[in-house]
């Protein structure tokens, strides 16, 4: 039984290296073994689906820009958008099932800010996404844009964060009044696909090294798991380079001349990764013109990472360049590169131009001003 | 449920001996009980532990300065080195050094990162001694322009427990799990330091850097500890806030000068520290120290080893140089200390003579004799 599996596995192998080259061949294997590659289809149409969340506050304007702009590209995407405001589900707060059951079908998504509800009881909406739907690596790139002046002016970073376990596992207790133990979880599962993603994203964008970036000096079993894994998974992928960097090194340097790591993809355990990628943020002006994604195992989701900044919203103001850059992310996830380059361009061209800039880029154009600058350069 | 921890009375003597803050070292240190008195001829014993990388070359440089400047201190060296599991013996020997003479200099140790590895030395130290707090002062020197302008805060790390406790298990094969420590009496007694640091050294504000909305158990009793002891320096006009340790190093980097006093559990230190030392201008210029309650241990605030540039005859001395002022202040010799400060200051200011850090070309030796010129 199991031997004519096999067989017939190998049999399989054989074929496909005889249709394609031996390098190809393997690339798709890489890509194949990679939980959260994107395999969704085209609909009857010729187009993808993909779930819209358009997010509390600035969150529909911003998403009504992308909109916009993906229709004046003629990007073959129709989009879905679906509410996760909270419901009520056997006295529990949940996400409305038809939002999650249209990210399980498109298996991609794109999502504005979600303002999180303050009290007690409410598990956050983005933890609950991430739990459904397996969103276990994180990836953040900086890039200096042109245009926008700030102390740094050669960042190009892409940083991949685990994003399921580590330090934000969430177990803790109090061993006696005043004595309180957190437990930072680190798993060879969770380090082996998330150190596989990394891998992969490097060979994809064509940046051809990894470097970890870890603490195990001092954590020698857990953040040395997280390391070993990298490790491993790094001989999986010889045409591409392996370094690995104390967090210590990694911060002062990224500050003091973050252009060492542009030829780089980082990858490191979810503390660092949260902290190093709003230092990344930071570097070329804030979260605001920052994309974000989540590589799931079900689905992946591509977010701004700002607020929801309710002081603004409804008013014309909002700067949509973090989401529109965070569906330019999601381009390259389904293999769009075309569009996604000529999206990217022209929206850097708008800001580079400086002549319609919305206030947060020291301008004083409206969103819709914006963003028809940005059709216009399409 | 606070206890309050007793002031030394030595802190009312450093109080009136408080200068201009010219230099990043002059700051007055609090709660430490035991400043040694000299010895013989009124001179100190300190005990000097070069450490791995760039340490000898750079304790070269402190010892050849305070020769210069008849700085009557005393060396016991310790070579020791975290690269080797000789050394073992001594390693405790310099323990045993430090605990006698309670003042140390020290440069940094290799850790290696192999599980078979030793544990960190530099942790070990600090614990077994009890030195919870550690002190980074970054602040721009003039004469040595960087990315950032005004910048100048201090950041205060809790030296002994958090993630570096050093309890980690494998509770099944690829699942590990590593303890972070918080608790609220050493929460409390690095609020305590932070705010009476502040106080002593005209600061205005403490900021509290946490995780306590993900980690709301151990961040919380420490941020909820930090909040507490600042009620009772209300009064006294220090403010007090607090700040989520992504958004810190966000902000860190893009408007570094509305920080002014951090206070913050260990890892967050270690990041802060060095992102801090890269505004200013890197390891080789930042000092710092470790303080408990009855020992102090001096040593460049951004703890790299500088392998890299090992041997090379290339190394900023002045993070040691700094640290061995702060050193000397702590020892009360403030005029020795003045001298060395002043004349780093205007060895950089000259711009003459750079290591290649600062973009120059001269060498660790070259910086030193520099500084001895101007003394």
């Amino acid at each position: 039984m199991f031997a004519t599996q096999r067989t017939a596995v190998a049999f399989k192998g054989l074929k496909a290296l005889s249709a394609k080259t031996a390098m190809r061949s393997m690339a798709s294997q890489a890509a194949s073994t990679m939980p959260g590659a994107f395999n969704a289809k085209k609909n009857a149409n010729g187009n993808y689906t993909v779930t819209l969340i358009p997010g509390d506050g600035i969150g529909p304007e911003i998403s009504e820009s992308v909109v916009k702009i993906y229709k004046a590209a003629g990007v073959p995407i129709e989009w879905e958008p679906v509410s996760v405001t909270p419901v009520l589900k056997n006295g529990k707060v949940a996400i409305p099932d038809e939002a999650l059951h249209s990210v399980k079908k498109n298996t991609v998504a794109l999502k504005g800010p979600l303002a999180t509800p303050i009290g007690k009881g409410h598990v956050s909406l983005n933890l609950t996404l991430r739990r459904t739907f397996n969103l276990y690596a994180n990836v953040r790139p900086c890039k200096s844009v042109v245009g926008f002046k700030t102390p740094y002016d050669n960042v190009d970073t892409v940083l991949i964060r685990e994003n399921t376990e580590g330090e934000y596992s969430g177990i803790e207790h109090e061993v006696v009044d005043g004595v309180v133990q957190s437990i930072k979880l680190i798993t060879k599962d969770a380090s082996d696909r998330c150190a596989r993603y990394a891998f992969h994203y490097a060979k994809e964008t064509g940046r051809n090294r990894v470097t970890a970036v870890h603490k195990a000096n001092i954590m020698k079993l857990s953040d040395g798991l997280f390391l070993s894994s990298c490790q491993e998974v790094a001989r999986e992928f010889p045409e591409v380079k392996f370094d690995d960097l104390l967090l210590d090194r990694a911060c002062l340097q990224i500050v003091q001349d973050p252009s060492i790591y542009a030829d780089t993809v980082m990858v490191m355990p979810n503390l660092y990764g949260d902290i190093l990628s709003d230092m990344s943020a930071g570097l070329i002006g804030g979260l605001g013109l920052t994309p974000s994604g989540n590589i799931g195992r079900d689905a992946s989701i591509f977010e701004a990472v700002h607020g929801t900044a309710p002081d603004i919203a409804g008013q014309d103001k909002a700067n949509p360049t973090a989401l529109l850059f965070s569906s330019v992310l999601m381009l390259r996830h389904m293999s769009l590169n075309s569009f996604a380059d000529q999206i990217e361009k022209a929206t850097l061209k708008v800001i580079a131009d400086g002549k319609v800039l919305t206030g947060d880029l020291g301008g004083r154009s409206t969103n819709t001003e914006f963003t028809n600058a940005i059709i216009s350069e399409l | 449920m606070l206890r309050t921890i007793s002031l030394s009375k030595s802190l009312t003597s450093t109080l009136t001996k408080m200068g201009p803050r010219a230099m990043s070292t002059t700051s007055i240190l609090p709660q430490v009980q035991d400043v040694p008195s000299s010895k013989l001829g009124g001179r100190y014993t300190v005990t000097l532990i070069p450490g791995d990388g760039i340490g000898q070359e750079t304790s070269s440089a402190v010892k050849t300065i305070f020769k210069a400047a008849n700085v009557p201190v005393d060396w016991e060296q310790f070579d020791v080195s975290g690269y080797t599991s000789a050394d073992d013996l001594t390693f405790k020997q310099s323990v045993e050094s430090l605990r006698r003479n309670k003042v140390g200099l020290k440069g940094i140790l290799y850790t290696p990162v192999s599980s078979l590895g030793h544990s960190s030395f530099n942790v070990t130290i600090r614990k077994d001694l009890d030195m919870y707090a550690s002190l980074v002062l970054c602040k721009n020197i003039p004469g040595y322009p960087t990315r950032h302008e005004g910048v100048d805060f201090a950041i205060i790390r809790e030296n002994t427990e958090g993630e570096y406790s050093g309890l980690e298990h494998q509770s099944y094969p690829g699942v590990v799990e590593s303890l972070k420590v918080i608790t609220r009496t050493k929460s409390e007694r690095i609020a305590r330091f932070a705010f009476d640091f502040a106080l002593r050294n005209n600061r205005k504000k403490v900021t509290c850097i946490h995780k306590a909305n993900i980690m709301k158990l151990a961040d919380g009793l420490f941020l909820n500890t930090c909040r507490e002891v600042s009620k009772e320096y209300a009064s006294s006009g220090i403010k007090f806030d607090d700040m989520i340790v992504d958004n810190a190093s966000m902000q860190l980097v893009s408007k570094p000068q509305q920080f002014d006093v951090m206070v913050m559990p260990n890892l967050y230190g270690n990041i802060v520290s060095n992102v801090g030392a890269g505004l200013v201008g890197g390891p080789g210029i930042v000092p710092g120290c470790n303080i408990g309650r009855e020992y102090a241990m001096f040593e460049p605030g951004c703890r790299h080893v500088g392998k890299d540039i090992q041997g090379r005859n290339s190394a900023n001395p002045s993070a040691m140089i700094l640290s061995s002022v702060m050193m000397l202040r702590h020892l009360g010799l403030d005029d020795h200390a003045n001298k060395i400060a002043n004349a780093v200051s205007k060895t950089i200011m000259g711009g003459a003579v750079k290591t290649p850090d600062m973009g120059g070309s001269s060498t660790t030796t070259d910086f030193t004799f520099a500084v001895i010129s101007n003394l």
